[in-house]
């Protein structure tokens, strides 16, 4: 066992050294640069979590603070005026005459909101697992790994539905459900990765100077994990901001007081059939464009951070 | 290979085969939801009800307006406090052949507690039965452990089951404690077939697919007017949108219940629409017992004790708007717990919408600058019920009362509501029996257990004059009596602000211009009920 | 070897027992069923009936044990709302869940694979950058949001298709399908493709990489070189080579197939096991939930386990490292 992975961890030590260097930021971002779909992804990107970050500041309307709201409004098609304070209300109004344009930029703030806490916490949690099961190997990552695999064979829709089903609806059951199903593809990427970097000599080297656990695993393994891991979590937000949209929508997700996008498309839903698009249509537009954008970002970032496929 | 694509081809042959229009004159309705069984004595619930009920058929029916007419039934008298006489229906065949006779009555009664697995049974209406006697082969005596003025309308919702059919010995004999003469007495599942599922309604049964389509066909030897249609199918199609679309394309001939908003667009189609006024009212309660929970800015006192406080409630909430703009018109304010003119309805005025009064109210009992509340509602169940609640909200927070809407699918409302956990909730009451005891006795009653008042009176009002008065009306066989005594009771409540009726629902149907069907309202889709008013209409 | 099989026998059994533990608790501890099946009119006495008859007044352990118990003899108990045994009225929607997951399938391989050929021999051509295009929208949209587009152009803009529902079905070896009738096909259509789409892109991106490696590869430039036209290396060469993988994926994405039909199913109201759960979860009827659960996990693991077995044999190296590790 030693003698091969001495001899295969000889060629990527000399190779990522130069690289390091020349400081491997500046040439992903080269590298990222040239596509310029993912550019325009990662602008509207940026756009929309702004937007979501400001909104109490930019919206006409608090959606939420029901005394802002008047009924005599409700329903009103894009561009029409409000009734009660002459304003315009640019993307329509739903039933309760609330503001679309405000009701959506809130509804991103809480999609986001929802898909990186989730994110944050799986992240840690499936790191922390990832680099243990590697670091220490033999039975504690046995264990991780068996759980790993067992949940990952299930489709991550079900475990989420039927916890929430359980748990009753929230914001913070919806976190706590994304990171449950979230953590092991964290966990499985960290893994791979921390285990070939384990056998490398630096690492033995750190060892026998007698670091501690966790200063190697943090400060040496880690490290080395974290393109595979930008490259998962590119694509694992994108799938929990459509899992969280889904989620509401099958009526388990957040609550009516809080909504996200998912669930005021779920509302909306009601009334495409009877002409007034505009509740469904838009906050759905909202939705898929996050998405892809994230989708456009992500994509470009794997082939840039994906040695093999450089030439 | 071979041998599949030949199979594959006969399939096919098959299937043409069948999708052929079988007969000419065929109705498709596309209903809500969906029967759980097809044993008429397994759930008694409406949508089970509605189904079953053109199938088999009860001893007395109601009509249209929940006015009580006579079925199976051609007269009944109530002999004594504690005696009915029902004359039974002569000439009249179940399916299968067999006569209608006192017999199939008494078998009927005796099965309703034998049914196992029953998620709600029956036995509400034959618990108070102590004897059920045949009077000859065309009469029926039933004696009931207390004056029951109701029994008759109860009897509408329990359908006569074909004692032959069932394996029944030639003697039935009815007591409390178990009948005599049962034979073998055939479960629920057992009813998917149609040589159990036998009744004298208009239609048989042909088959039932769970979650797929109930065909039925005409029966030819009904003995009322001939049933309008060859065949019939009811589909479930529980999304509103698909059930729309379902309409709209072709599928269906007739949906019920389509989403008010898609309305204009159903009449655009050149599709019919018919409503009427429901016998449901959609409601506010509030905790009227000690301390309520999710409440704020009110130093842990419960304000809703304050009759002035629950009158300010009432006075904040515009219920025009609400019909108007979240009902899309399909609902009429409300001022009383059923629509007048029906039994026990006293004309009461709908509560003004008038904020200026509500805050001054609400200032007058000690709360200037208003308080915090949860309003519980479910999103589920109801006509657009969470954007009333979400309306009611809004208003209350106009005069003060800082709302925060609590929504949640019926299934855990229902838990929470009974645990209650809500200060304040908005729910709905379809009265079955048409007249007002029902909700008087469910939803104001004082709280009792044992004596099975004030089931989902979970607000805890409670007045002991109201309660008398009530109690009264509901051992009253005479009519005019009664009436006076609901009237009276229905009065002490509302005056007290016990309970802050919204709105009464109405039920929509929508179908092909060439059908008609005259609105129930008891929101019951009955298909034999619909008529064809024009030509061409297959 | 044997060793191996017996192992991932047990690590399923294990899977599947601790899914029926954490399900039963977790559905048993929310709600209370009586408050939503009976009727409104019912007293209290009538409650507490209904409540003893479904054998909720029993402490939640001593429900447990009657239902490991029942379990052991492969009962799953009589659903609340039907009265019937839960399985059966699952079996009875399995049928059309099957179905719907059976032609997504094929829909998906049928569309995909193609299209992940074409864009991957002529990678920068606008049809191939519109095909990926196509499949990052593919990924994107969410199923719910793609079956109400579906909806709304073909069934209500365009008038072509039925909105929702299943058709007409015939009796096929002993299951009622929809597929065999001109009736049943057009409702099967739109969910179908709605269920298809995710899995569509996954195909197409597969096929596109595949191909992409296979065109590079010495014995089709050679066949290239050796004057086959272009079309026959594709159908011969390219296409063996890629369908081993697509259909390892797709025999994996199978069980996921059956989950995500929760969702095509409700937007379509499609009678199968999916929709089946949703009402089942509104109406509280706890032996339906956990039957489902188990059912579809049952199905998922078997999945697995056989195509893990079919891997132990095609890939030794497979075994050997499971047997390391």
């Amino acid at each position: 066992m030693t003698d091969r992975s001495v001899a295969s961890s000889l060629e990527p030590v000399i190779t990522t050294k130069p690289l390091e260097v020349e400081s491997p930021f500046r040439r992903i971002a080269r590298a990222f640069v040239e596509d310029r779909l993912a550019v325009l992804g990662l602008v509207l990107f940026l756009v929309i979590a702004l937007a979501a970050i400001l909104a109490p500041w930019i919206t006409p309307q608090n959606p939420y603070d029901l005394a802002q709201l008047d009924i005599m409004d409700g329903g009103l098609p894009p561009g029409e005026t409000s009734f009660a304070t002459g304003g315009t209300y640019w993307l329509g109004t739903d039933q309760q005459g609330r503001d679309m344009l405000s009701a959506i930029v809130y509804g991103l703030r809480i999609s986001l909101l929802v898909a990186s806490v989730s994110l944050g916490l799986a992240i840690t949690i499936g790191v922390a697992a990832g680099v243990a099961a590697a670091y220490f190997g033999g039975r504690l990552d046995a264990l991780i790994m068996r759980v790993v695999d067992l949940q990952l064979s299930f489709p991550a829709i079900l475990i989420a539905l039927i916890l929430l089903a359980l748990l009753g609806r929230g914001i913070d059951k919806v976190i706590l459900a994304l990171v449950i199903v979230q953590w092991a593809y964290y966990a499985r990427t960290v893994r791979s990765s921390a285990i070939v970097e384990r056998n490398k000599d630096y690492i033995e080297a750190a060892r026998c100077l007698g670091f501690s656990h966790r200063r190697i695993m943090f400060r040496h393994l880690l490290p080395n994990c974290v393109p595979p891991l930008i490259v998962v979590a590119t694509v694992q937000i994108a799938q929990a901001i459509a899992l969280e949209a889904t989620l509401s929508f099958l009526g388990v997700g957040v609550p009516i007081t809080e909504p996200s996008l998912g669930l005021l498309i779920a509302n909306g839903y009601d009334y495409l059939l009877s002409g007034r698009y505009w509740v469904s249509l838009y906050p759905g537009i909202a939705l898929v464009v996050t998405i892809i954008a994230i989708n456009l970002v992500g994509d470009r970032l794997r082939d840039v951070l994906n040695p093999r496929l450089q030439k | 290979m071979k041998l599949a694509t030949t199979r594959l081809a006969a399939a096919f042959v098959a299937a043409g085969a069948l999708t052929a229009p079988a007969y000419a004159q065929q109705l498709t309705i596309g209903l809500k939801s969906e029967a759980t069984s097809m044993d008429p004595q397994f759930h008694n619930l409406s949508t089970n009800t509605q189904v079953l009920l053109n199938v088999f058929e009860g001893l007395t029916k109601q009509d249209a307006v929940q006015r009580l007419e006579p079925s199976l039934a051609t007269e009944w008298e109530a002999v004594d406090d504690t005696t009915w006489r029902f004359t039974l229906r002569e000439g009249v065949k179940f399916h299968n052949g067999s006569d209608f006779t006192a017999r199939d009555v008494i078998y009927t009664m005796c099965r309703v507690p034998l049914v196992e697995n029953s998620p709600s049974s029956y036995t509400i209406y034959t618990g108070t039965m102590t004897d059920v006697a045949a009077d000859g082969d065309h009469a029926v005596i039933i004696t009931t452990d207390g004056p029951d003025p109701l029994l008759p309308t109860e009897l509408a919702s329990l359908p006569i089951l074909s004692a032959d059919a069932l394996g029944a010995e030639d003697e039935v004999t009815y007591a409390q404690g178990g009948c005599e003469g049962m034979g073998e007495v055939p479960q629920s599942p057992a009813f998917n077939s149609p040589d159990v599922a036998v009744g004298t309604g208009p239609y048989t049964l042909d088959e039932f697919t769970r979650g797929n389509q109930l065909v039925m066909s005409r029966f030819e030897g009904y003995w009322g007017d001939a049933p309008n249609w060859e065949r019939v199918v009811m589909r479930p199609i529980s999304s509103d949108g698909p059930r729309v679309a379902a309409l709209l394309s072709g599928d269906v001939d007739m949906i019920e219940s389509p989403p008010i908003q898609d309305i204009p667009r159903i009449e655009q189609g050149g599709f019919k629409i018919v409503d009427a006024l429901s016998n449901r009212i959609i409601y506010l309660a509030m905790d009227q017992e000690g301390e309520a929970p999710s409440l704020g800015g009110t130093n842990g006192e419960n304000p809703l004790l304050d009759q002035k406080v629950r009158q300010a409630i009432s006075l904040a909430i515009n219920r025009e708007a609400i019909a108007e703009r979240i009902m899309g018109g399909f609902a009429v304010p409300a001022g009383e717990l059923l629509p007048p003119p029906m039994f026990g309805t006293s004309d009461r005025d709908v509560d003004p919408y008038d904020p200026e009064r509500a805050k001054e109210l609400l200032a007058e009992a000690g709360y200037p600058d208003g308080f915090q509340i949860t309003l519980g509602t479910p999103n589920d169940r109801y006509i657009n019920d969470e954007q009333v609640a979400q309306a009611v909200a809004q208003m209350l927070a106009r005069v003060g009362i800082q709302t925060t809407v609590d929504a949640m699918t019926a299934s855990q409302f229902f838990s929470r509501r009974n645990a209650q956990e809500f200060p304040i909730y908005l729910a709905g009451w379809g009265a079955a029996s048409g007249e007002m005891s029902s909700p008087l006795k469910s939803l104001l009653a004082t709280y009792d257990k044992d004596a099975g008042m004030g089931v989902t009176n979970a607000g805890r009002y409670s007045n002991a004059e109201f309660d008398e008065i009530l109690r009264e009306a509901m051992t009253t066989i005479d009519d005019a009596e009664r009436e006076t005594l609901l009237q009276q009771a229905g009065t002490i409540a509302l005056d007290e602000f016990g309970i802050i009726p919204l709105h009464y629902e109405q039920t929509v149907w929508a179908m092909k211009p060439e059908l008609s069907y005259e609105p129930r309202v008891d929101q019951y889709t009955i298909a034999s009920q619909v008529e064809s008013s024009g030509e061409g209409s297959n | 070897m044997i060793v191996y099989l017996v192992r991932r026998l047990g690590q399923s059994l294990i899977a599947v027992v601790a899914m029926a533990v954490l399900v039963f608790l977790g559905v048993y501890a929310i709600g209370n069923p009586v408050d939503v099946l009976i009727n409104p009119e019912a007293n209290q006495a009538e409650v507490a009936a209904v409540t003893q008859r479904l054998g909720l007044d029993k402490p939640l352990w001593e429900q447990f044990v009657i239902f490991i118990g029942n379990l052991l003899q492969g009962d799953l108990g009589n659903s609340f709302v039907y009265g019937r045994p839960a399985v059966e009225i699952i079996l009875e929607r399995l049928p059309a869940t099957m179905e719907l997951a059976f032609v997504a399938l094929v829909l998906a391989v049928v569309i995909g694979v193609p299209l992940g050929v074409l864009a991957g021999l002529k990678p920068d051509s606008i049809g191939g950058r519109s095909i990926m295009a196509g499949s990052i929208l593919g990924f994107s949209l969410p199923n719910f949001w793609q079956g109400m587009l579906l909806i709304l152009v073909f069934a209500v803009m365009l008038g072509w298709l039925p909105a929702g529902g299943r058709g007409q079905t015939v009796e096929v070896l002993g299951m009622r399908l929809s597929l065999f009738t001109w009736d049943g096909l057009q409702h099967l259509i739109l969910p179908a493709l709605n269920l298809a789409l995710f899995k569509m892109s996954l195909v197409i991106r597969l096929a596109r990489a595949n191909t992409r490696e296979v065109a590079l590869q010495d014995y089709v430039k050679f066949a290239r070189a050796k004057g086959l036209s272009a079309r026959r290396v594709v159908t011969v060469h390219v296409l063996k080579n890629i369908m081993i993988p697509v259909v390892t994926i797709l025999g994996l994405e199978l069980g996921s197939m059956v989950a995500f039909a929760v969702v095509t199913e409700t937007v379509f109201a499609w009678p199968g096991m999916g929709k089946l759960l949703i009402d089942s979860i509104n109406l509280l009827d706890r032996p339906l939930i956990v039957a489902y659960l188990m059912l579809t996990v049952l199905i998922i693991v078997t999945i697995n386990f056989v195509v893990d077995i079919l891997y132990s044999f095609l890939d030794p190296r497979v075994r050997l490292s499971e047997v390391k590790g």
